[in-house]
């Protein structure tokens, strides 16, 4: 049991451990914009996904860059400062349009969302 | 088992454990996201998948990137996130079920992206032609005596454009915003009087 | 804590140094050869030991002086009963609300219920990490955004508010969580617009740099720096006020209203979480202000800078620890000195409603806080300053080290002469009151007094 543990866990941390990880959640948020039918959770899923794309952008910032070694390059890091900024906008105007949304069909549920009605 | 017995330095004995407590926290939280039935216990386990995220961002040496995770995402969009929630639900712990057709078709979906995405993740070669390259030995392309200043740097430098573009991008958001939260209640106001 | 560490297992940035990790102490504890679980133990000790006993020090004081400032401005005693002069009231208070029955609401979402307090408080206690009691003594001294990761991890808070609020299942602890919740989000622009103008004039977000870069005597506080960080200060502490549910802005908790909030429904231990998260977030936010506008650990002469300089080749380690044990009292110092100024303010300002709570964030705070950044960027490149860090790049009361800014030590020295000038007349009229006030009203300390009083002369007592 030590043994497999150490093996897993004795190599250095690299690129592709945290790639894994963010497949990992890349597909939880898929996952929950598929399943969830509040469509407050949907918005959740899409914030997933996005954190997943800026976990692959910082690693690959910090392991793995066509940067000059002992020349630091801040890519990865910038594109996810705007990922950040534009999920902070997007979540703000899908908000007021599910509220619009809200308080047209008195329901959150995004099965109502089917009626071309009203 | 010491260090001393695995022929690992301290340093990244801690990174391990570091990487390991975070990826793991992350993961499992992510995965109640997907699995919790109370919008509100989702939105809980959301501000943890942003935190563990945010220590991911400190393992990474982005500093200012996981403070700015931490106040834009946990402390900002989230909170907006909440609010969404407490004014749409009519009680709390309001449950909607899928069809059961439907879990099945977004298990079958789920697993074919992430079998996809590993598949493409184990098989990429490095640079220099040897996926191990990049596991065995990361490169460390050493780091910045005043990270924070180069940021600002090539935020105003090289990506300047970008910069302010998404200005412009948040200035119209919030008009578009504030439009959308005002229209409605106007016009079926002017409506019954006529 | 788990986020200090990550910092200290990356590549070494070549910074200032911390305790035990660092070439200044390392002879006094043999710290490079210890092994990395007793390093680890230490760093859980210093962080349980001395951040949660200063911690639980801070809040006990804190709750006890609360009530001695706010029965001093209504002029009457507050808690003279238990202790000399009621200085164990906080422990009887806190032996009181551990013996409480631990209540849960029917209804109540019972995890998140009990998992709020403990969210409330984390994010409080994470942000001592970097609080710079000394020039060696930060727990985490390498963090290159300082100032950024305690504003970042205060705006978690949040969070725990709401959850204890709609957790509760109540209508007051939602009405509470809500207004909070608004209220704090929106109160975080002009406090970041605020930190933004002081970190301007310092040029860095490190902690420890800021304190070293006002080591020169009070004329380098960076408060006096310019008149736009002198302005900054202040809407940084009307911003910080709202952020810490303190009154005025006390809607959240507002007893005359809401029962209790949103911690309406929390009785005993879980309730006392809430109520240390909020003395330790005072703390917290009095030492921002105490690092990045008033000189962090450095004495308004600049002894300490000057001896700092000297003892800092790695000779003098114990006497950079006893610099380093004057310098934390004065840091505390200071943050005391902030939260005295919040506790005025709580017993001495009406409340005002949500709508004009916001009004005052978005139509005045909020341009106020813009103007000043606007101001604060034309004079760095109008006016610039003297760079550097004092006593080791340039001697702070030298004329020939200053006489390429004469406009920005004139500035400097103006300010200074303002805000001194500020402090001695509030402290004149405060003196002046008190003593003219002791012979005018005849202070009602025995319950025996008082009767007999209104038996002579009815119910108005002149």
């Amino acid at each position: 049991m030590t043994l497999t543990l150490a093996t897993v866990c004795i190599p250095p941390v690299g690129l592709y451990h945290y790639l894994i990880l963010a497949a990992f959640v890349f597909v939880c948020g898929l996952l929950t914009i598929l399943l969830k039918r509040n469509a407050i959770g949907i918005l959740m899923g899409v914030e997933l996904i996005l954190n997943a794309a800026n976990i692959n952008l910082a690693a690959f910032n910090r392991y793995a860059h066509g940067g000059l070694p002992g020349f630091p390059s801040l890519d990865g890091q910038v594109f996810a400062l705007f990922v950040i900024v534009l999920a902070a906008a997007e979540a703000a105007i899908a908000l007021a349009i599910f509220l619009n949304f809200y308080n047209n069909i008195a329901s959150i549920d995004v099965e109502r969302g089917k009626e071309l009605r009203g | 088992m010491t260090n001393a017995m695995l022929a690992i330095s301290d340093t990244q004995l801690a990174t391990n454990v570091l990487f390991y407590t975070l990826a793991a926290g992350v993961a499992l939280s992510a995965l109640a996201v997907v699995l919790s039935r109370n919008i509100v216990r989702t939105a809980l386990f959301l501000l943890f998948t942003l935190g563990g995220v945010a220590g991911l961002y400190f393992l990474l040496n982005a500093e200012f990137l996981a403070a700015v995770q931490l106040v834009v995402y946990a402390g900002g969009t989230l909170i907006l996130i909440i609010f969404g929630v407490m004014l749409t639900s009519k009680a709390p712990g309001m449950k909607f079920e899928p069809k059961a057709i439907e879990v099945l078709v977004a298990a079958i979906t789920g697993t074919i992206m992430l079998v996809a995405l590993l598949a493409g993740i184990i098989s990429t070669r490095g640079y220099a032609g040897h996926p191990a390259e990049i596991v065995r030995q990361p490169l460390d392309w050493g780091t910045s005596q005043y990270p924070v200043s180069d940021l600002g740097q090539a935020l105003l430098g090289d990506y300047l454009l970008p910069f302010e573009l998404a200005s412009v991008l948040l200035l119209v958001v919030m008009i578009g915003a504030a439009f959308l939260a005002k229209g409605r209640r106007r016009r079926s106001g002017r409506e019954d009087k006529v | 804590m788990i986020w200090a560490c990550a910092i200290s297992s990356s590549p070494a940035l070549p910074l200032a140094d911390g305790l035990g990790q660092t070439l200044v102490f390392k002879d006094l504890l043999g710290w490079t050869a210890a092994p990395w679980w007793a390093k680890l133990a230490w760093d859980l000790a210093v962080i349980a030991g001395v951040f949660g006993g200063l911690l639980s020090v801070i809040a006990m004081f804190c709750i006890w002086w609360e009530r001695k400032v706010a029965g001093h401005m209504q002029c009457r005693p507050g808690p003279n009963r238990v202790g000399p002069i009621g200085i164990f009231q906080s422990a009887a208070d806190g032996l009181k609300l551990m013996l409480k029955e631990d209540l849960l609401p029917k209804d109540a979402d019972k995890w998140m219920f009990r998992f709020a307090p403990y969210m409330a408080f984390a994010p409080v206690f994470a942000a001592f990490v970097v609080l710079p009691f000394g020039p060696e003594f930060v727990f985490e001294p390498r963090l290159a955004v300082g100032i950024f990761y305690i504003l970042a991890v205060l705006s978690v808070e949040i969070m725990g508010v709401i959850m204890a609020g709609w957790a509760s299942n109540s209508k007051w602890a939602i009405y509470g969580a809500m207004r909070e919740a608004c209220q704090m989000v929106s109160y975080e622009i002009p406090l970041g617009i605020s930190i933004i103008v002081g970190v301007m004039a310092a040029g860095t977000l490190n902690m420890v740099r800021l304190g070293n870069l006002q080591a020169g005597g009070i004329h380098t506080w960076l408060i006096f720096r310019n008149p736009f960080t002198f302005a900054a200060f202040f809407a940084y502490f009307v911003a910080s006020l709202a952020s810490n549910k303190r009154a005025p802005f006390d809607l959240p908790e507002s007893e005359s209203e809401l029962v209790a909030g949103f911690h309406t429904e929390y009785s005993g231990l879980r309730f006392s979480f809430f109520f240390f998260a909020e003395y330790a977030a005072m703390f917290v936010v009095g030492g921002i202000q105490a690092t990045l506008f008033l000189g962090a650990w450095n004495d308004p002469f600049g002894i300490i800078g000057y001896f700092h300089a000297k003892f800092a080749d790695g000779n003098h380690d114990l006497q950079l620890l006893v610099l380093n044990a004057v310098a934390s009292g004065i840091f505390v110092t200071k943050a005391m000195v902030i939260i005295f100024a919040q506790m005025w303010m709580r017993w001495t300002l009406p409340r005002p409603r949500i709508d004009q709570v916001l009004y005052a964030c978005v139509k005045v705070l909020l341009p106020l806080s813009c103007c000043l950044l606007l101001g604060a960027s034309l004079w760095g490149l109008v006016v610039g300053s003297r760079a550097g860090v004092p006593w080791v790049d340039y001697q702070p009361f030298s004329w020939a080290d200053w006489r390429a800014v004469p406009v920005a030590l004139a500035t400097q020295i103006i300010l200074v002469l303002i805000g001194l000038g500020g402090l001695t007349a509030i402290a004149l009229w405060v003196g002046y009151a008190f003593i003219t006030g002791r012979n005018l009203k005849q202070r009602l300390t025995d319950p025996a007094d008082i009767i007999s009083r209104i038996d002579q002369t009815g119910p108005v007592i002149t």
